[in-house]
């Protein structure tokens, strides 16, 4: 078959690794969503030439090394506090490309009163947040996402309205609010939501610089090791559960 | 009649195996070694390369971004 | 020519962070200190000077948006009162913890609690021994004036830069909201773009060029190795700022037999018990604390080993009393004197506390 051998070439290269995205090895667990959302951002940014103009807020929770792996300016906020943090460099960086990466945990329970008027606000700015029901750098308790009936450390019986509350779609509430101008949910389950997902980051960075206010890219991830899944079937499981409880596609789009 | 086929380089220190290039990969082209790499991985290798066609479906879902991908046309 | 006014506190401190050259003031409306925010929307700085002016959703939200502030460099302040303060405090040890220059002006007001709108100087240890967790100090300045809340702004600005720290210009409702005569000084610019780059470069998120490494601003560390090494290396900085930023004032302490301590409006009322005390041929002096973190040790120290005794005169029920016992160290009698709860005490009240704890 040596008729066949692909030369690797310059010339032949379909996919290599960004250079916004550094050498270093993610500390996320095999499969995690989180990795392939950052692969996309680092790609977009690269993309759009904006290496040096991009300025990023990362979360607490899992993401909170967001920092150490997509090679720009960084700051680390406090949990919950993206959204203020994000808000003061935009003001103060106009020309800047600024987003906060945030996970459920620090934008829908927390970061709540952040979220919330940062989007009334319509600060030009990106917001990417996973949500996959569950705080996993913790080690698995509830998250406002988490289903009715899904297990984890602090609902080890599945989680109970009655005594814990209802998950909800925070992505539809800001929706709702002036400030934002696009609100979206993707996932990167799949090749072909993955190149989706890609376009609404492109999406979301685009409007900032636009000034049309807070763009809100949600992905409905998958935590393996919070769920207690290998990473094959914890994305069965997502398509299954989670993407019917949080279905997929955009909210808004002005 | 022309060809297209493709290879993929797996940077088998970065991959985690999680498998889920394995399970995307619309050829089969894919799947995890029985070797571990010094995290103790067992990290995916092209078991089946003369299927590969490049479509880089496998690198674009890698969440470690371990996947390089060529494609060639052949005469 | 000087441009001489007749101004608030508050007003005076709006109008020396626009002064300054401030980039940003992020702020939430709390008593007594609302005029400041008002102050700075009315007069739009935005349109004169650049300066973003924002209210946020609360003060978590405007102390975090100091942190992104002051991340890129850029000079950024707020201000609060006593409750919004210890909402700021997650912050303040987060700022502390990524070294990051800003400054928090506190009205002080009474507490615990929700407690009242009126002066008090219970926030002397929130202040000075953290309020928010872990190793940190701020460095803490304690205007006695009108001028002095203007002075202190641009002092506040040029120490968080030195230092890479938060200061706080600790005040009160008194000094807040009284009327007096103010200097005020010309307008300065703001840091352009490459100022901010060469001053803040090598830390501040100014876009990561080609010609350098990504800046990164997080006090997170996970080895326990290096992160005792950077709990050192701010004991180091804080031990650099106890040896060159220490300020206070002394009066009549020459020869004095008795020493009130007060900082702060407690200053000037224990001012006028000092010459009270003159008038009657009783030797009294007074020293007036400027910071309170660097506290002046070493001058009640050298003050210890020749007055019959201090007394601390406090708008609280007794902190800072516990500096100027560490201070003197068992050397002379040590007392305190202190109206909480809003109270604000008498020249006269003072001067009875002293005759009673002290003179005998």
């Amino acid at each position: 078959m040596a008729e066949f051998e692909v030369q690797k070439t310059q010339e032949n290269l379909v996919y290599s690794r960004t250079k916004v995205l550094t050498d270093n090895v993610m500390h996320y667990c095999p499969g995690c969503s989180h990795g392939t959302v950052h692969k996309l951002i680092a790609e977009v940014i690269d993309e759009m030439n904006m290496q040096d103009k991009t300025i990023g807020v990362s979360p607490v929770g899992c993401a909170v090394f967001a920092y150490n792996y997509l090679d720009i300016d960084w700051a680390e906020a406090a949990h919950g506090r993206a959204p203020a943090v994000a808000t003061a460099i935009k003001r103060l960086n106009p020309d800047k490309m600024v987003f906060t990466y945030q996970g459920d945990g620090d934008l829908a329970a927390i970061g709540t009163a952040e979220t919330i008027h940062i989007c009334n606000r319509g600060e030009n700015v990106a917001i990417f947040f996973v949500n996959n029901g569950i705080y996993g750098m913790t080690g698995g308790q509830m998250a406002p996402t988490t289903l009715i009936g899904m297990k984890t450390a602090t609902c080890p019986y599945g989680r109970d309205p009655k005594l814990h509350g209802f998950p909800y779609k925070i992505g539809n509430i800001v929706s709702q609010l002036e400030g934002t101008c696009y609100v979206t949910r993707q996932s990167v389950n799949t090749p072909a939501a993955v190149r989706k997902a890609k376009k609404a980051i492109r999406k979301a960075f685009e409007n900032s610089l636009a000034g049309k206010g807070v763009s809100f890219v949600e992905f409905v991830g998958t935590c393996n090791s919070g769920w207690k899944m290998d990473p094959v079937a914890a994305n069965k499981w997502m398509e299954e559960n989670m993407i019917p409880a949080y279905p997929l596609g955009d909210l808004k789009d002005i | 009649m022309a060809k297209i086929k493709g290879t993929v380089v797996i940077d088998t220190e970065h991959c985690k195996g999680c498998k889920v290039c394995v399970v995307s990969c619309p050829c089969g082209v894919l799947d995890l070694s029985s070797q571990v790499n010094g995290k103790g991985y067992n990290y995916c290798y092209m078991a089946n390369p003369d299927a590969c066609t490049g479509c880089a479906s496998c690198a674009i879902i890698c969440p470690d971004t371990c996947i390089t991908v060529y494609r060639q046309k052949f005469e | 020519m000087k441009e001489v006014k007749l101004m608030k506190g508050n007003e005076v401190l709006a109008e020396a962070a626009i002064r300054c050259g401030a980039d940003a003031y992020f702020g939430y409306p709390i008593t007594p200190q609302s005029e400041v925010m008002e102050t700075l929307m009315e007069k739009k700085p935005w349109e004169t000077t650049g300066m973003v002016v924002l209210q946020a959703e609360s003060e978590l939200a405007s102390i975090n948006m100091v942190y992104g502030g002051a991340c890129c460099g850029k000079k950024v302040l707020t201000s609060s009162s006593s409750p919004g303060i210890s909402l700021m405090c997650e912050g303040l040890t987060y700022l502390a913890g990524s070294e990051l220059p800003c400054v928090i002006i506190n009205v002080s007001r009474g507490g615990p609690g929700l407690g009242t709108i009126q002066p008090s100087q219970g926030d002397y240890f929130q202040a000075t021994k953290g309020g928010g967790h872990g190793d940190y100090r701020l460095i803490v300045l304690a205007p006695n004036s009108v001028q002095e809340m203007h002075d202190f702004v641009f002092d506040a600005f040029d120490l968080a830069f030195k230092y890479r720290n938060p200061v706080m210009v600790l005040s009160d409702g008194v000094i807040g909201q009284m009327m007096e005569k103010v200097v005020l000084a010309e307008q300065r610019p703001r840091w352009t773009e490459q100022e901010i780059i060469e001053k803040c470069g090598d830390w501040a998120l100014t876009g990561k060029t080609p010609d350098r490494k990504h800046n990164i601003i997080t006090s997170l560390e996970l080895d326990p190795y290096a992160f005792e090494k950077f709990n050192q290396k701010l004991v180091e900085k804080y031990n650099k700022v106890r040896e060159n930023e220490v300020r206070y004032e002394e009066f009549m302490c020459d020869d004095a037999d008795y020493v009130i301590v007060a900082f702060g409006s407690s200053a000037r009322i224990g001012m006028k018990t000092m010459e009270m005390a003159r008038e009657e041929g009783i030797k009294v002096g007074l020293l007036r604390p400027i910071t309170l973190f660097p506290f002046p040790e070493k001058p009640i120290a050298a003050l210890a080993e020749r007055v019959k005794g201090f007394l601390s005169v406090e708008l609280n029920t007794g902190q800072m009393v516990e500096d100027i016992k560490l201070a003197v160290n068992g050397k002379t009698p040590v007392e305190f004197f202190g109206r909480a709860g809003g109270a604000v005490f008498s020249p006269e009240e003072v001067y009875d506390a002293l005759k009673e704890k002290l003179i005998k």
